[in-house]
This record gives C-alpha cells, sequence and structure tokens, in this order.
C-alpha cells in the first residue's frame, strides 16, 4: 500500500467499531478487518495479520481483542476504551432488546417452537466452527489425539476446564516441540 | 446486600472464564454452563441454550450470550457486570502484551506454543458443540435442524444469518413439535 496508514482520532476509533459492531452479523473479524485495514487504512494487511496473530495466542474473544489491541495503539488505555464501547455498544443494546423479547412471549407456544429452531441452528453454528478449526489436524494424527483427548476430558469426564486447559496446553507443546526437532 | 453479593459472583464467574478463553468464548461454554446452571442456579440448562441461540442471532461478538445471562440475573446492571467481567481480565492481558509483543513476536517458543494450543481449542469448542447439541435436539425434527445446518454452514456460501431465519421460521411452523 502507497499511502502512509493514518493515525485515527478517538471520536473515529469510536464510530469506526460502532459500524463493526452494527454490521458484524455472523463473524465479526471480516468486517474489523474491512474497516480498519480497506477503508480507513488506519494500519497495513500485515500489521493487521500480526496483530490478530497475537490476538488468538491470548483468552478472550479474538475480535475483542483486535479492538483492544488497535485503539491501544493510536491512544493507549483511552483508545483502548473507546474503541471497545464502540464495539459493543449496538450488540449490547440490540441482545438485550431481543432478551426482553423471548421473556415476554417465551410461554407462546409458537414463539418457543421458534427459538428451539433457531437453538438447533446455532448449535450447528458452533459444531461447523469447531469442524473447521479442526480440519488441519487430518494430516496431524498427534495434534488430532490431543484434540480427541480433550474433548473426551470436558464433554464425557467433565473435568474442571482449567485443570484441562493446563493439562492438555502442556502435553501438547510438548509433544510438538518433540516432534519439532 | 444481596444484590452486590450476587453481582459480585457474576463477575467472578465471568471474570474466570475470560482468562480461560483461548480460542474464544465458544472454548468455555461447557464451564460457563455449569458454572451458571448447577454451582450458581442462576438459568436452566434450556434457557442457557436459547440465551445462547438468542446472542448468536444478535450482530456483534459470539459472547453476547453472557451479557443475556447477566441480563436474565440481574436487569441492566447484571447484563454490564457480566459483559465487562467476560471481557476485562482478557483486555487488560492484551494490552499489556503488545506492549511487549515485537520482542517476542518471532521467538520460537511462541510459534510452538501458539501451535500446540490449536488442537486443544478444536477439542474445546467441539466438546461445546456436543453440550449446545444435547440440549437443543429436543426431537427428530431439531436434531435434522442441526445436521442440515452444519452441511450449509460448511458447504454453502449462505449468510448464516439466512440459516438461522430459516431455521427460525422452520421452528415456528411446528416442525419441531
Amino acid at each position: 500500500m502507497s499511502d502512509a496508514p493514518q493515525r485515527p482520532s478517538l471520536i473515529a476509533l469510536f464510530l469506526g467499531f460502532l459500524t463493526v459492531g452494527m454490521f458484524g452479523f455472523g463473524g465479526v473479524l471480516p468486517w474489523a478487518r474491512r474497516m480498519a485495514v480497506e477503508q480507513k487504512r488506519w494500519l497495513s494487511a500485515t500489521e493487521f495479520t500480526d496483530m490478530l496473530g497475537l490476538c488468538q495466542f491470548l483468552p478472550g474473544g479474538n475480535v475483542m481483542n483486535v479492538t483492544v489491541a488497535l485503539g491501544a495503539r493510536f491512544h493507549g488505555i483511552p483508545g483502548a476504551v473507546t474503541a471497545f464501547v464502540g464495539l459493543m455498544a449496538a450488540p449490547v443494546a440490540c441482545v438485550i432488546a431481543l432478551g426482553v423479547i423471548y421473556d415476554r412471549y417465551a410461554q407462546v407456544p409458537t414463539v418457543r417452537h421458534a427459538f428451539a429452531g433457531l437453538a438447533a441452528a446455532a448449535s450447528a453454528m458452533v459444531l461447523a466452527n469447531a469442524l473447521r478449526i479442526a480440519a488441519p489436524l487430518r494430516s496431524r494424527p498427534v495434534g488430532l489425539a490431543v484434540a480427541v483427548a480433550t474433548f473426551l476430558a470436558i464433554a464425557v469426564l467433565r473435568l474442571p476446564l482449567a485443570l484441562v486447559l493446563v493439562a492438555m496446553t502442556t502435553v501438547s507443546t510438548l509433544l510438538t516441540w518433540r516432534m519439532a526437532r | 446486600m444481596k444484590d452486590v453479593s450476587t453481582l459480585a459472583s457474576l463477575a467472578a464467574v465471568f471474570a474466570q472464564l475470560s482468562l480461560l478463553a483461548f480460542g474464544g468464548t465458544n472454548s468455555v461454554l461447557p464451564e460457563m454452563q455449569r458454572q451458571v446452571v448447577q454451582v450458581h442456579p442462576w438459568v436452566t440448562a434450556q434457557d442457557f441454550a436459547a440465551l445462547f441461540a438468542l446472542a448468536q442471532a444478535a450482530p456483534g461478538p459470539n459472547m453476547l450470550v453472557v451479557t443475556l445471562i447477566g441480563w436474565r440475573v440481574k436487569a441492566l446492571p447484571g447484563a454490564l457486570v457480566a459483559t465487562l467481567s467476560v471481557a476485562g481480565p482478557s483486555s487488560v492481558l492484551t494490552f499489556v502484551a503488545t506492549g511487549v509483543w515485537h520482542r517476542f513476536r518471532d521467538a520460537r517458543w511462541r510459534r510452538l506454543v501458539q501451535a500446540a494450543l490449536m488442537p486443544v481449542t478444536a477439542g474445546l469448542v467441539m466438546a461445546s458443540a456436543a453440550l449446545l447439541i444435547r440440549t437443543t435436539s429436543i426431537g427428530w425434527g431439531a436434531a435434522a435442524i442441526t445436521v442440515i445446518a452444519v452441511l450449509l454452514f460448511l458447504f454453502t456460501r449462505l449468510h448464516p444469518l439466512m440459516v438461522l431465519a430459516a431455521a427460525t421460521a422452520l421452528g415456528a411452523l411446528g416442525v419441531l413439535a
């Protein structure tokens, strides 16, 4: 990209992420990338990918982490807070409105059935997400074994998440390290 | 006083989940359900699945189920406390990490750990999916909707919202009853 990246003001950060939050149906990350890299040119594609790499490495929602990292990059703590509030304002208002509607009409059979249909498809969304993440493991039997063991520990044995996370990440790191040597 | 202690419990539960959510909120759904359905009986398992579905139908990041649980427990203060608690700790960590990132982004150990986390995340999200499907498959009709929706998500370029809307319509028509 030839032109130099633009340094956004706090208001621009807020408005930029407000838009991302409002339109980010079914995956917010592509929208955030489009806004920050292609439309506003706050940072280059490489810088964005680099930032995303960090955010995927840390706990927490990736989009939320990217938002905080991007806000902080331009305006420190005020930037991080502003970008975050921008991202969350519309979705939080919207989901609370949906919650109120659900609470009020949940006893109506048609509404209850409609929500059962929605819930079935929402479960499918998570399964599709899991299958997409797992797809590269087809050629990595060791990784596949780690994934299956993690699944069994949580879904069947119902072990505490913190324990499983520490144990499986340690095992997985040791295995990956031995394979890489 | 009881209100304050409930809000404090909400904050504690979600702040803890925030730091465990490697790979995003979808990794911690079974633990979240255990906390809010069994440990603190704030919602039923059915409600949990319904609230999760509502959150998926709203725009924005997919951690909004947390906002709805907070709302259910203590209205607006609950919603805000839950949302800020699930976002806070991981955001602080991100903020600190961006400052030191350039020092270790090319480090061999970082790439190693990132590669090692991937299969763990895959297993966690799969466990979340299993939990949700167990709750939402209330009959053959609902199970069939889940299977068809997975195929549509994976193999077509249909917008996810279209699939959610179609499933909602089928439900309303009584296909699941």
